[in-house]
């Protein structure tokens, strides 16, 4: 399948969500937030970073550059889209997933191996995975403690919308140790946790993070 | 301005320095943002109709924030939106 990396200004892991994208065995496909243009793409991968500097508030600006009209178009079609950490917060801007991101509770960035348990893995992002898994992979953020109404959490809840749960301590104040959350219809994924970082025994603390980006194919072939 | 049930670190870091500088009394402290918009022509309804709209949409994030639209017309004539 071919895969699309949106790079914004600012974005830090876009070249390695590509090259995640290739070690799953699929095609990585450049994406540029100025253009009108997904060039194709099966499903799109926005990804790490400091999009326009955090400026305003994380995501807020990169929500309406050229690209996220058309990614945000091609997910209420139900195209899968994945967002991660700064993507998250993109997703979150752009009304695609519900809550918001907010400044770390304990005010300092966070960068660890963090232990995380999969809550859905019905996912067109998760599918790879056994529901209740438990999986390590890097955790980077200053802004990554998620937030909702009290209503939408219960929804979330109810509804099987919490991706991913912390496990081993809630590392930045997320409201019921929410990690990552899926939109109603289940293509968009939003997760905090850097899984394109842990595909390598290389250069990560595992290769628990590949699921994410094996979990199309396999979605495929079921 | 954060909704009052979204926890604000940024306030919270500021209330545990005041008593470090001497200042007490305070016993809390929110952190919001302020954006001055110099408008072009005549403040029609229409046009802060169109504030409004800027701050729902891209100045705020009602998911987190609240907001109010206030008109200063000196020195300058000044639009300020406060979220």
């Amino acid at each position: 399948m071919k895969i699309g990396v949106v790079t914004f200004p600012g974005s830090l892991d876009d070249v390695d969500a590509q090259r995640a994208v290739r070690v799953g065995g699929h095609e990585a496909v450049a994406l540029w937030h100025g253009d009108h243009d997904l060039r194709g793409v099966d499903a799109v991968i926005l990804p790490g970073g400091f999009s326009y500097g955090d400026y305003l508030r994380c995501g807020a600006i990169s929500r309406f550059s050229p690209v996220m009209s058309e990614v945000v178009e091609a997910a209420h079609r139900g195209m899968p889209v994945l967002g991660i950490c700064n993507g998250f917060q993109i997703l979150c801007e752009s009304h695609l997933l519900p809550g918001a991101l907010i400044r770390n509770d304990h005010r300092k960035f966070v960068c660890r191996d963090q232990r995380l348990r999969i809550e859905n893995a019905s996912t067109p992002w998760t599918s790879a995975y056994e529901t209740g898994a438990e999986i390590t992979v890097p955790l980077k953020n200053g802004e990554g403690g998620y937030v909702a109404d009290a209503a939408t959490l219960d929804r979330l809840e109810g509804e099987g919308q919490v991706v991913a749960r912390y496990l081993d301590g809630n590392p930045n104040g997320s409201l019921r140790d929410i990690a990552g959350v899926t939109n109603e219809r289940g293509n968009v994924v939003g997760l905090m946790p850097h899984p394109e970082h842990a595909v390598e025994t290389l250069t990560g603390p595992g290769t628990d993070g590949l699921g994410f980006f094996t979990s199309l194919v396999e979605r495929v072939l079921a | 301005m954060p909704k009052p049930e979204i926890l604000d670190p940024q306030g919270k870091a500021v209330l545990g320095a005041l008593p470090r500088l001497g200042f007490s009394g305070v016993t809390d402290v929110r952190q919001g943002k302020r954006f001055e918009l110099e408008i072009d022509g005549d403040l029609t309804d229409e046009v802060l109709e169109q504030v409004r709209q800027m701050a729902e949409t891209l100045l705020s994030n009602p998911v987190i924030e609240d907001f109010t639209v206030s008109v200063e017309t000196t020195p300058a004539a000044v639009e300020t939106v406060q979220s």
